[in-house]
């Protein structure tokens, strides 16, 4: 997890080692992680002896067969000659074209035998296009068709922030005057504050682009995938546009939605030949539509969940009164989760990169690992990460690696002794049936000071403003736990299986 | 809503020739839950690209996703799909028939004549049989044989030559050389 929250920040391609057999195995979730979200990871694993494989030597695992379906390449370096051809390939295939992990698996005699060091970087291989020629009759058609549209709607994947594309994606969003929705790794491409950012898409997303999504004429799909918990119900989806998808990876068109216009490549190249095509336009009554959609969410959602009249704190209040505590200017990184969703609908970000997150695979135990890798990567800047009580325990272990390295994250832990999003589907759709959903939790003050990581507990909300500042303000790690409600659930939420407009706001 | 309908489709990939390929191959139809009908694979025309001709059943729709997940696959080259009428097939098939059976009357004569097929071998005790053809052909044949006593009866994948008059591989090479020269 730690090598993806470097990449994230900093975009270049994370590396990690793991020694042969359960050091490779326990690698799989963050492959998976990795391979779900396109990360570009270099692990390089040990194996036994080569003249031992097959023979079920100590520590010996098929590497390549377990992590083939997770990795985008993986490859067995058996001769030391071999070995530096491998690694530029493995960088070269883990960077380009859509990115992903790549595993170099390498026996002990190679990694311990001598050879002649001479390194060629990978420009080309045959069977491999990263980027495919761009199609100028496509992007003209996709212009006529954005003139000619009087509800368009723009949906920013994280395929704009991969190609670093913020700035061409911004002149076209401004050219266009389309409004502008983003999903869950899309998020942070664009200033929360620009007025054409109409909010996120999906199950936990804003109202009105899921709502919207349903009336607009026409989709502008920019780097995204089409993930079911941002389409919901395919056949109710974008039932009235047409579908115009810039993608890297041909794979992805037509695969969850039909793509009227597909636009093949980086959009870093496409997108400007695009904005060049199109005319200056604006859509404000289209916009007023959004804004009024809105202030409905506002009313009924935001505005309890930020400041609320009950006794017991909320997390959109603490990540909302975090999130202002840090300028709106540090990295969000998260566990998975309820936090997480609230993270994504109240954390607010002036930069890009600002996120990192475990967008398909969902990898509860992903945040303070992350979290670590991200501040590594950019040390320059503050790095907060929300975890639950559920996830936190899952990769607690890393506060210790966190007091040897003084790397100075700060986690804010939201207790509400519940795995919660599993609860909240529990009580809407089991009638409340709560199964393996209540935690007895540790104290978890006491393991953090077994670890040596100063740490706060806060259960009163007059107390939260200073315990903010206390974490925002210390030189190296903190833990701030914050006692959140019990029983909180995030709204809006498109329920699984239902169309984007059947959005429920409680 | 109506079920789309599912069709027989030939799936010709090149790949390069690495160790592990048809493993990361077959998972790509497995994931999916399609299942495969025949198998093949050999060397191609063009040295160190490797050839994997295999037969399914899935809708127009599936079988175009299924083919660009292969195609992402980093070692392989390209996927051609087709439809049985844009191809020339053709399977092998091996009978063993005891030969006592062969020789105590002129029905399996006739029956190897008349299914165009031949005989690779005979012992004073069996005679084996070899037909090429469809798989209803060779099924045929198999069931016309059976009451004489058919001690064993081995079927081959699918192998299949394209009817364009164009080699599509080699097309594809040629293709992929022009677009690296656009891209960069």
């Amino acid at each position: 997890m730690r090598p993806k929250g470097m990449r994230k920040v900093t975009g270049k391609v994370g590396v990690c080692f793991a020694t042969s057999g359960p050091g490779a195995t326990n690698t799989v979730t963050g492959l998976a992680n990795a391979m779900m979200d396109s990360t570009p990871i270099v692990l390089i694993t040990g194996q036994v002896v080569s003249s031992l494989l097959g023979t079920d030597a100590f520590q010996e695992t098929d590497v390549v067969g377990v992590t083939q379906p997770v990795t985008k390449w993986n490859y067995q370096v058996r001769r030391a000659e071999d070995i530096p051809a491998a690694i530029a390939r493995a960088f070269y295939i883990a960077r380009s074209g859509r990115p992903g992990p790549v595993v170099i698996d390498i026996t002990k005699d190679a990694q311990v035998n001598e050879l002649d060091f001479n390194y060629e970087p990978v420009k080309s291989i045959r069977s491999y296009k990263p980027e495919s020629p761009i199609d100028f009759h496509q992007i003209e058609e996709a212009a006529r068709l954005i003139n000619l549209s009087k509800k368009p709607l723009a949906l920013v994947g994280q395929g704009v922030i991969m190609g670093n594309a913020e700035k061409e994606l911004l002149d076209f969003i401004e050219k266009s005057g389309v409004p502008a929705a983003w999903t869950l790794l899309g998020l942070s491409a664009m200033p929360s504050d620009h007025p054409l950012n109409v909010g996120m898409l999906g199950m936990h997303g804003n109202y009105g682009p899921n709502v919207k999504t349903n009336e607009a004429d026409l989709i502008i799909a920019i780097g995204m995938r089409f993930d079911d918990r941002v389409t919901g119900d395919l056949s109710k989806y974008a039932t009235n546009a047409k579908v115009i998808h810039l993608e890297i990876d041909p794979a992805e068109i037509n695969k969850n939605v039909h793509a009227d216009v597909p636009i093949l490549g980086n959009v870093k190249k496409t997108l400007p030949i695009l904005t060049d095509k199109i005319t200056k336009n604006e859509h404000n009554e289209w916009l007023k539509e959004f804004k009024a959609c809105e202030r409905i969410e506002h009313d009924r959602i935001i505005e309890k969940e930020i400041h609320p009249l009950d006794k017991g704190m909320t997390m959109g209040e603490v990540i909302s009164k975090v999130s202002a505590a840090f300028n709106d200017d540090a990295i969000m990184v998260t566990d998975v989760g309820q936090h997480q969703m609230m993270g994504a609908r109240y954390f607010k970000f002036k930069q890009t990169r600002s996120v990192v997150t475990s967008g398909g695979l969902g990898t509860m135990g992903f945040g303070v690992p992350a979290a670590m890798g991200a501040k590594l990567g950019r040390p320059d800047r503050q790095v907060c990460v929300f975890v639950g009580d559920g996830g936190f325990q899952m990769t607690i272990q890393e506060l210790g690696t966190i007091f040897q390295t003084r790397i100075p994250v700060k986690i804010v832990l939201l207790n509400n002794n519940f795995l919660g999003m599993v609860r909240q589907w529990q009580e809407l759709f089991f009638d409340k049936r709560y199964a393996s959903t209540e935690l007895i939790n540790p104290d978890f003050q006491t393991i953090a000071k077994g670890y040596f990581v100063p740490s706060l507990r806060i259960t009163e909300r007059d107390n939260l403003d200073d315990a903010i500042k206390q974490m925002v303000d210390a030189e190296g790690p903190f833990l701030l736990e914050v006692v959140v409600e019990k029983e909180g659930n995030v709204f809006p939420m498109v329920p699984a299986g239902a169309s984007v407009s059947d959005i429920r706001l409680e | 809503m109506t079920i789309p309908l599912k069709e027989e489709f030939t799936l010709s990939i090149y790949s390069e020739n690495h160790v592990g390929l048809l493993n990361q191959i077959t998972t790509v139809f497995t994931r999916r839950h399609i299942n495969i009908e025949s198998l093949t694979t050999s060397e191609s025309a063009i040295s160190g690209i490797h050839k994997f001709t295999v037969v399914v059943f899935a809708t127009a729709d599936n079988i175009e996703k299924l083919a660009k997940q292969i195609e992402k696959r980093i070692d392989v080259l390209k996927v051609f799909v087709f439809r049985a009428d844009e191809i020339i097939h053709q399977e092998i098939a091996l009978y063993k028939v005891s030969t006592g059976s062969l020789l105590g009357g002129n029905e399996i004569e006739m029956l190897v004549r008349q299914y165009g097929a031949r005989i690779l071998e005979i012992t004073p005790e069996y005679t084996v049989i070899e037909k090429t053809g469809h798989k209803n052909e060779t099924q045929e044949l198999f069931e016309k044989l059976e009451p004489y006593g058919v001690s064993q009866f081995v079927r081959s994948g699918r192998i299949a030559i394209t009817k364009n008059k164009k080699e599509l591989l080699e097309t594809y090479l040629k293709k992929l050389e022009t677009d690296e020269v656009q891209l960069n």
